[in-house]
């Protein structure tokens, strides 16, 4: 309440000052970081690992150097422009916007706010106080792709997919490929939901995979439904997505990708109370920590996990590159030849199957 | 085109897919017949699937869980009935505030309820059958519900058309000032009429929280309240129509599922819009050529107030 | 026992007083709804009702009221002429969708190129487009007798659908790295939407709402149309005898709320939101239909409405980063509303009898 009166204060001294310098007056003792959700706290996963990640920082940081702020289920477009500009106004300085759909609204309101510092996640459109930052998830699908292709006995894989965006498209092809160079006569179905969370539909299409006789699903949704849906039918197994799903282990669930933000905000929030920040873009994969693989467990014969374990070192260690060639695409021409290992950039305008999947990405 | 779907699964799946828009249309052919137009359908179904998941997850027992998602509707559709029966206030609008209630409480009630997996019992009605690992019995399991939502169509068929019960309903539907005039009580026949909409909506929303999906999460109904309502048209207020719509609505949307998954060249953006589009066009068929608009209730939607 | 008794002549005082009790009944039972979930109910009031008004950051608040306001405004404006002649139109939310997907592609159309022409060619084609989505209903019930209704509501869903296929296909930004969303249509000069004054939230859509709530009111009072409007919602046979074409009606009514709702959306895409995206809509043509209510399908009264629904919204978003408060609750707080104005509705055109009437 006390500082809300100094603010009052000080915005009616400034009121004929810009929006930026107006913000400026409201901050003193901890830093105040502000994180906006697309999704309810409680959907289990997305919003709820970006809300892990916030309290691991807290806790990292220490809640005497650092105060946060949040709002969930903010609707991507104006509303999140609103939003974005109440935190500010409210004296945060670093606010975090954790949805692809934040992208303008974030480089609106940072256009307003120099001083004020904004990290948006999956985007491509950074600015002097804009960072974006993102994981290589496509990395832990390589690893599951390998479960799968090892595990599956219909070699019938099942894929539900949010969107057909490159992240979601690398994930795709990552899995098949390293499904395939375990297990040749694996076949990829894939379901787009066009959502990113509807426990309803995801079961629907998990249901529909498995009568098409998959006995592997892997989701890039993120409810914990198609888990509940697989285990119906014995034998099917499933993937963790962006929270370990530990629920549903050890069987349907033998793995998860685990997105793990908390040691990305620590180092960003450290570095704004270390006056180090800089605009930049971090695509961090599992050597940075922001990729897991949750426990795999014992319905995974354990020569399966050791291969899937030595993957995750060397994709650790950086010996190993989930795209490297020789690739086709899915029309047979050469997309990298023998030893050549994709671009960053190639791989985040990914719009393109890899030879061996059927079908066509939805356009 | 529908190389390499087994139809008989595709059968079960959609029988299996379409209770819950089945049990919910179902109970509000009921409502309409009797000259009630609730809109309120998508907000008593979420509010049963929400009371459902909670009491079950607390008792362990699915049947109370049901029972509970058939009070929690019939507790919420009770303030559509008081402003619609008692303050005489436009009904859509009453349904639609119904809707927004609903969708907001249920959110609120299940809070401590998101990513809490209820106990395998709640899916299983018949006891710790789901640990069998038998194809067979888990989907007879899920017949439990599916076989009562077809009972209640051959029932509600029978009260509706030979029994004295449904007569006065229907009467009710179509001249509430005549229907009083004989002596029934005209908001006491709507307000039971709204109370087993409810029940059927609550039942259906529990199914999805308790059986389809089975987990809670905000908003889980995803609309299925509003498809349920496009069915009762669909079906010109009739229980046997209604199953054949809620069947042709389910089935669509599986299909349109299956069709992915077996990899046909049909762009998914066509099958994501077919259900709603067939739906308008046998709306069309079914509604020219007839002069009264599709046999609807002639009372429907218009409030009753005794002058005498 | 309690009873209602109608009214001879509706009540002048219950019509302004009915709003206001409703709003202090709300606040009591919000209040006990806030307090149930441990908030201070005084203090999560205030930041709803008081704070976007006149806390400390309200000359920021009071900007993004009408820009929340006007699309609900304008597009309850033409539903609730349809709701008075009796014809239900709740399919603003695909009209709104349609409206913006096919203005944006009008603009759209033209880019890279500046031509003054393009701004009002594409409201006028998002005008068209939201129309010809209303008026599909219109027609089908015309030539068919099919429910408006329930095919109103069906094209919400085909028109979702349609917007994915833009977001993702024919309108997708080939510089946006294949992420689905097209081009921002706010920062193609051409196509552009914004603020009129800085800091004010008035855009083209606002300005446009106003004039609508003052046609509305002219038309409802002044004009033959409004007359027949009233008279085909309240005595359909006497219209008819009147020379009222049923038909006409609704296709006017219809066309001219899908139009309404059409500008809605395209004066959202080039303004406010700029991306036509899979998630473009965010319920504001379900809203609407609220907010006509709430305003007694009166244009004055809607306009009144949709600035309290705005106020809790962002008093409601406030309240959420502030105190916590889970936004869910806000849902529940905008449904109490309309359960409390409709349930005290009855009081302008009935009155409340003690002893026993005719029970019924």
């Amino acid at each position: 309440m006390k500082r809300r009166t100094v603010l009052m204060g000080g915005a009616a001294a400034t009121l004929s000052l810009s929006m930026g310098a107006r913000a400026v007056l409201a901050q003193e003792g901890p830093l105040k970081v502000g994180f906006i959700y697309v999704g309810p706290v409680g959907d289990g996963g997305w919003t709820y690992q970006h809300d892990v990640g916030r309290l691991e920082m807290v806790e990292a940081i220490g809640a005497d150097k650092v105060e946060t702020v949040f709002q969930e289920s903010v609707p991507e477009g104006p509303d999140a422009e609103r939003a974005i500009t109440q935190m500010v106004l409210g004296g945060a300085k670093l606010i975090f916007t954790t949805s692809f759909g934040y992208m303008d609204p974030t480089i609106n309101v940072a256009a307003k706010f120099p001083d004020v510092k904004f990290e948006h996640a999956t985007g491509y459109k950074r600015a002097d106080n804009v960072s974006t930052y993102d994981s290589r998830f496509y990395e832990g699908r390589a690893v599951i792709g390998t479960i799968a292709g090892r595990m599956t006995k219909s070699n019938k894989i099942g894929y539900i997919g949010s969107f057909p965006i490159p992240e979601v498209i690398q994930g795709i092809n990552s899995s098949f490929l390293h499904a395939k160079k375990v297990n040749p006569a694996v076949e990829l179905s894939v379901v787009w939901a066009f959502t990113w969370f509807d426990p309803a539909k995801e079961a629907d299409a998990a249901k529909a995979l498995i009568d098409q006789g998959v006995d592997v699903i892997i989701q890039h949704t993120d409810s914990t439904a198609p888990h509940a849906e697989a285990q119906k039918t014995p034998g099917v197994i499933t993937f963790g997505q962006a929270s370990d799903m530990s629920a549903f282990a050890p069987s349907p669930r033998v793995a998860s990708i685990i997105d793990n933000w908390g040691p990305y905000y620590t180092k960003r929030v450290q570095a704004v109370l270390d006056g180090s920040w800089k605009s930049e873009g971090t695509w961090g994969g599992m050597k940075d920590g922001h990729v897991l693989i949750g426990p795999i467990t014992e319905a995974v014969p354990a020569e399966v996990k050791a291969e899937a374990e030595k993957m995750i070192a060397d994709i650790t260690a950086g010996t190993y590159h989930p795209f490297t060639g020789p690739i086709n695409k899915q029309d047979g021409s050469v997309w990298l030849a023998d030893g050549v290992v994709a671009t960053d950039e190639e791989l985040s305008g990914l719009n393109f199957y890899v030879e061996g999947i059927v079908g066509d990405i939805p356009s | 085109m529908l190389g390499g779907i087994d139809p008989f699964i595709l059968i079960a799946s959609l029988i299996a897919a379409s209770v819950p828009i089945l049990l919910a249309a179902l109970g509000e052919a009921v409502v309409e017949r009797a000259g009630v137009l609730n809109l309120g359908v998508e907000g008593m179904m979420i509010m049963g699937a929400v009371t459902g998941f909670m009491v079950s997850v607390a008792t362990g027992s699915p049947l109370l869980g049901f029972l509970a998602a058939m009070a929690g509707a019939m507790a919420l559709s009770l303030i559509f009935a008081f402003l619609t029966q008692v303050m005489l206030a436009n009904q859509v609008a009453s349904g639609l505030a119904l809707t927004l209630f609903g969708l907001g409480f249920s959110s609120l009630l299940g809070q401590g309820y998101v990513g809490v997996k209820p106990p395998l019992t709640t899916a299983v009605p018949f006891g710790p059958l789901a640990d069998l690992p038998v194809i067979g019995e888990i989907l007879f399991s899920h017949d439990w519900i599916t076989y009562l939502s077809l009972a209640l169509v051959g029932l509600v068929w029978f009260v509706l058309n030979r029994t004295r019960t449904g007569l006065i309903l229907r009467a009710v539907g179509e001249n509430a000032e005549a229907a009083h005039g004989l002596g029934y009580k005209v908001r006491r026949i709507r307000l039971l009429a709204i109370l087993f909409g409810a029940a059927l909506a609550g039942l259906g929303g529990a199914y999805i929280s308790l059986v389809r999906v089975p987990q809670w999460t905000d908003g889980i109904t995803a609309g299925a309240g509003w498809i349920a309502l496009a069915i009762v048209v669909f079906a010109s207020w009739r229980p046997l129509r209604v199953l054949a719509g809620a069947w042709l609505f389910g089935g669509l949307t599986v299909l349109q599922l299956n069709l992915q998954a077996a990899g046909s060249g049909i762009p998914v953006e066509y099958l994501s819009m077919a259900p709603y589009l067939i739906t308008i066009i046998v709306l069309v068929l079914i509604s020219s050529g007839k002069g009264r608009a599709l046999d609807a209730p002639a009372a429907l939607g218009q409030n009753f107030h005794a002058s005498r | 026992m309690l009873r209602l008794e109608k009214r001879p002549a509706p009540s002048r005082f219950w019509l302004w007083a009915a709003p206001i009790v409703a709003v202090l009944c709300t606040m009591v039972a919000g209040g006990l709804m806030f307090a149930a979930l441990g908030k201070n109910p005084i203090e999560a009031l205030r930041t709803i009702f008081w704070e976007p008004l006149f806390g400390e950051l309200a000359w920021y608040f009071r900007g993004q009221l009408l820009l929340k306001a006007g699309p609900l405004v304008l597009i309850a404006i033409g539903l609730a002429m349809g709701y008075r002649a009796g014809i239900w139109n709740i399919g603003a939310e695909g009209q709104y969708i349609i409206g913006a997907v096919v203005g944006a592609s009008v603009g759209l159309a033209f880019y890279p190129a500046e031509h003054w022409f393009i701004f009002p060619l594409a409201i006028l084609a998002g005008a068209l487009g939201g129309m010809t989505w209303g008026l599909i209903p219109a027609i089908l019930r015309v030539k068919f007798r099919t429910n408006e209704i329930l095919v109103s509501l069906m094209l919400v869903y085909v028109a979702q659908t349609i917007l994915a296929m833009a977001a993702l296909g024919f309108l997708r930004n080939p510089e946006g790295n294949n992420f689905p969303g097209s081009r921002n249509l706010s920062q193609y000069p051409a196509t552009a939407n914004p603020e009129l004054i800085s800091g004010t939230g008035l855009h083209w859509g606002v300005v446009t709402a106003l004039i609508v709530v003052l046609l509305g009111w002219l038309i409802l009072s002044r004009h033959r149309f409004g007359f027949e409007i009233r008279l085909a919602g309240q005595a359909p046979r006497a219209a008819r005898f009147a020379g009222v074409n049923p038909d006409r009606m609704v296709l006017i009514c219809l066309g001219l709320s899908g139009a309404l709702a059409g500008l809605a959306g395209i004066f959202e895409v080039t303004g406010p939101s700029g991306i036509i995206s899979p998630d473009f809509n965010v319920g504001y043509g379900f809203t609407a239909i609220i907010v006509a209510f709430l305003g007694r399908l009166h244009p004055v009264g809607i306009l009144l409405a949709g600035l309290l629904m705005a106020l809790t919204y962002i008093g409601g978003e406030y309240a959420a980063t502030n105190l916590g408060l889970p936004s869910a609750a806000v849902q529940a707080f905008q449904g109490m509303l309309l359960f409390f104005l409709l349930a005290l509705d009855v009081f302008g055109n009935y009155r409340l009898r003690f002893g026993s009437g005719r029970a019924v």
